[in-house]
């Protein structure tokens, strides 16, 4: 599944859109495939300020917890309520209806600094 | 063994309503055999041998000289003096040394892990699987039986009617040469592969317990729950004092079911069981149930807290979800049939 042409991605999985200034932040096709079957997903609080690299959510699959790290600075807005009623939107719709919460980036250019696709997918390998 | 193929829900549902197939040569297999072998193995494991005929088998468990479990295993009688044991394979070297610093005159031991494959066939169609592929050869032993046979190719086959999910099925154990042709043929007539991930699930479902997780050498079978695989009344076993001692004054531990009783996330193992505020235990296996929709999880707890129906909390990352025991397995057929596929 192909992500958005301005979906920029951290190493640690998460994507984010360029020159958004709310953006929705999920994972990669290639994490969601990795984990499995997602059964829930652990929030952050909206109007949390978080830095760039700090562990901001939980994703459970049926195999393990893993952690979601912020892929920018900035502030919490909103989390996604429908993956909280059905996490299987994570696997079947990572880019899409699967978002986990929206950021407002402090620094926007943190985001275009982040690695597009195909260099993520080069280095996710 | 990967820990999926396709997904773990879908390899878990395949064999609570189908048929799927484990690839489970990583696992151990003993010979044993003389005519002293079914005492020696009498007085080194917990099940009663004496009650194995021929072609049977039973789960039986190796302890240490304090009760605790080294490993779980099956037991088979495969002849008059021939004996067939599948041991867990992180337990294989453990469990050989163990056996054989304890051997005697009359018996034979030997290790034929690395020689022989070996593959679990489980599901509601499993027998129906079975019977294309090998029924012409042998055919299926009831439950908990064993059955041996020497394939067109030549090779020495050992069919058992057990498994660790819950569903009726066979494992298929063969000489590595034919491990491919073997798997192939179950495949093609309708076993799905099956990982590592699905192999937990099912097991917990059903509350067996994986060693290393559930079992250790630090807790005795009763404390497991597994007295019924103990027979205090044959002779001397290793590790008998001590379990008739438990009996006497009472068990430190008990290994309990638990689930949370709101939503929450799913439960692993070393998250904290909390008992009025206080750590009474941690989860020793924890997972999301497929066919039950959330999370089980076992945990050694204080006799008074094991018992179904307990009010606990367990803490997850710092956060305390409230929980209760309930009764095992987690999952049964008869109560919760599954909505059809």
């Amino acid at each position: 599944m192909p992500a958005p042409a301005n979906a920029r991605f951290a190493a640690s999985h998460e994507w984010i859109l360029s020159g958004v200034p709310e953006s929705p932040v999920g994972i990669s096709d290639h994490a969601q495939a990795e984990l499995g079957d997602v059964v829930y997903v652990e929030f952050p609080e909206i109007g949390r300020t978080v830095k760039a690299g700090e562990s901001v959510a939980v994703i459970e699959s049926v195999k393990a917890a893993s952690d979601i790290y912020a892929p920018v600075s900035g502030e919490i807005t909103a989390v996604n309520e429908a993956v909280s009623a059905d996490s299987a939107l994570v696997n079947a719709d990572p880019y899409g209806a699967g978002w986990l919460f929206k950021i407002r980036p402090s620094h926007p250019a943190e985001a275009d600094a982040l690695l597009d696709e195909a260099a993520y997918l080069a280095q996710a390998r | 063994m990967p820990v999926q193929y396709k997904g773990i829900t879908e390899e878990h549902l395949a064999v609570r309503r189908a048929c799927g197939i484990f690839d489970i040569s990583h696992m151990g297999e003993f010979r044993v055999t003389g005519p002293a072998a079914r005492d020696w193995l009498n007085s080194l494991l917990t099940n009663n041998t004496t009650r194995l005929g021929i072609g049977q088998g039973h789960y039986t468990l190796l302890l240490n000289e304090t009760g605790g479990v080294i490993d779980d295993l099956i037991l088979y009688r495969t002849g008059p003096e021939a004996w067939f044991l599948v041991v867990n394979a992180s337990k294989i070297a453990e469990d050989f040394a163990w056996m054989q610093a304890r051997l005697t005159g009359g018996v034979t031991l030997e290790n034929v892990s690395t020689a022989m494959a070996g593959m679990a066939v489980q599901g509601p169609r499993a027998a129906a699987t079975y019977q294309p592929v090998a029924g012409a050869h042998q055919e299926l032993p009831d439950r908990n039986g064993i059955a041996e046979f020497i394939s067109l190719r030549g090779g020495t086959c050992l069919v058992c009617r057990t498994g660790y999910t819950g569903e009726d099925g066979f494992e298929f154990f063969c000489e590595t040469g034919e491990a491919d042709y073997w798997w192939n043929e179950f495949v093609e007539h309708g076993a799905i592969p099956c990982g590592l991930g699905a192999r937990d699930t099912l097991r917990l479902e059903m509350g067996y317990p994986l060693n290393g997780s559930d079992l250790s050498p630090g807790r005795t079978p009763l404390e497991a729950g597994l007295g019924f695989f103990v027979d205090m009344n044959k002779p001397a076993f290793t590790g008998r004092e001590a379990l008739a001692a438990q009996k006497v004054h009472g068990l430190p531990s008990q290994l309990a079911g638990l689930r949370l009783t709101e939503k929450g996330p799913p439960l692993r193992a070393h998250y904290p069981v909390l008992s009025g505020g206080k750590t009474v235990g941690e989860l020793c296996s924890g997972g999301v149930s497929p066919s039950l929709g959330y999370g089980i999880a076992m945990a050694y707890l204080p006799p008074a807290l094991a018992a179904p129906g307990s009010a606990l909390e367990i803490d997850i990352r710092g956060k305390r979800y409230p929980a209760e025991t309930l009764k095992k397995p987690f999952y049964n057929k008869a109560l919760a049939p599954l909505s059809p596929a």
